[in-house]
């Protein structure tokens, strides 16, 4: 059973039981401090243990993030890139390929 | 509309030079296990990314259990991959909702709370989530005689 918000990722892997909840990565319950919302989600997974019947079960909720974003506008920010500022990206990924170096240089890596 | 997050991690990283793109876990069976029993005689656990033991470097973190008596208030989440422009993770419960699953414990909606909750790292060798970290939670959910285990990747 999987409680998430990357639709797209859990189906391509195929979970045998997943509520979905349209939310910024982050908060799969749901907004944060919306109690009753995270209520409503977790409820939602647990009767979904018992009433699914066949593997790759979706049950999606009906939750928005922002109900005055009509044009879902925060949908843009993850993983977002400017295009005006290509030499940010790729100093990114010269950092995170040093990182991976220096971590493996220091014997940080599984086996 | 739904977010495509293969897509946009998929340019994200292509724009930060890596040449090989990351492919995602794909299968085309999928395991399913009827309940068996009524919710209300379940024991459930929780299964996070939120990560315990900071202290622990990234790179070497595995799958551990804890007492739910050792969740900590805030689990540390500044080394995941969130929506860090939209959302915050100040609130706990929208990740890990225990409070929610005690009060659900204690209307005999559920049957009870496992006595471990579980840390999975969302580790970039598959082959590890695959042959180490899943393996481990599992076991510990027999041990615990676990009914239900829900993953909430963050």
């Amino acid at each position: 059973m999987v409680i998430g918000a990357a639709l797209d990722i859990l189906a391509r892997c195929g979970t045998p039981r997943t509520v979905y909840n349209d939310m910024p990565l982050g908060n799969p319950l749901g907004k944060p401090f919306d109690r009753s919302m995270h209520r409503e989600t977790l409820r939602l997974a647990l009767t979904l243990a018992v009433d699914a019947k066949s593997p790759g079960t979706v049950v999606e909720t009906s939750f928005v993030w922002d109900a005055f974003d009509t044009d879902e506008s925060w949908k843009r920010n993850f993983c977002f890139i400017d295009p005006n500022t290509p030499e940010k990206y790729l100093a990114m990924g010269e950092e995170n390929r040093q990182r991976r170096l220096d971590n493996k240089a220091k014997g940080l890596f599984r086996e | 509309m739904k977010t495509r997050y293969i897509d946009r991690t998929r340019d994200y990283y292509r724009a930060q030079g890596f040449s090989t793109d990351y492919t995602w876990s794909q299968y085309d069976e999928t395991p399913f296990a009827p309940l068996g029993k009524p919710l209300n005689e379940s024991r459930v656990t929780m299964v996070t990314t939120g990560v315990v033991e900071a202290d622990i470097p990234k790179p070497i973190r595995t799958a551990k259990h804890y007492p739910f008596s050792d969740a900590p208030g805030a689990f540390f989440t500044e080394e995941l991959s969130w929506d860090k422009t939209t959302t915050h993770m100040r609130d706990r419960s929208s990740y890990f909702p225990i409070e929610i699953l005690q009060a659900l414990e204690e209307e005999a909606f559920i049957g009870d709370i496992a006595p471990r909750f579980h840390f999975v790292p969302t580790e970039y060798s598959q082959r590890l989530t695959i042959e180490q970290d899943a393996p481990s939670i599992v076991r510990a959910c027999l041990e615990d005689e676990v009914d239900i285990a829900i993953l909430i990747p963050l």
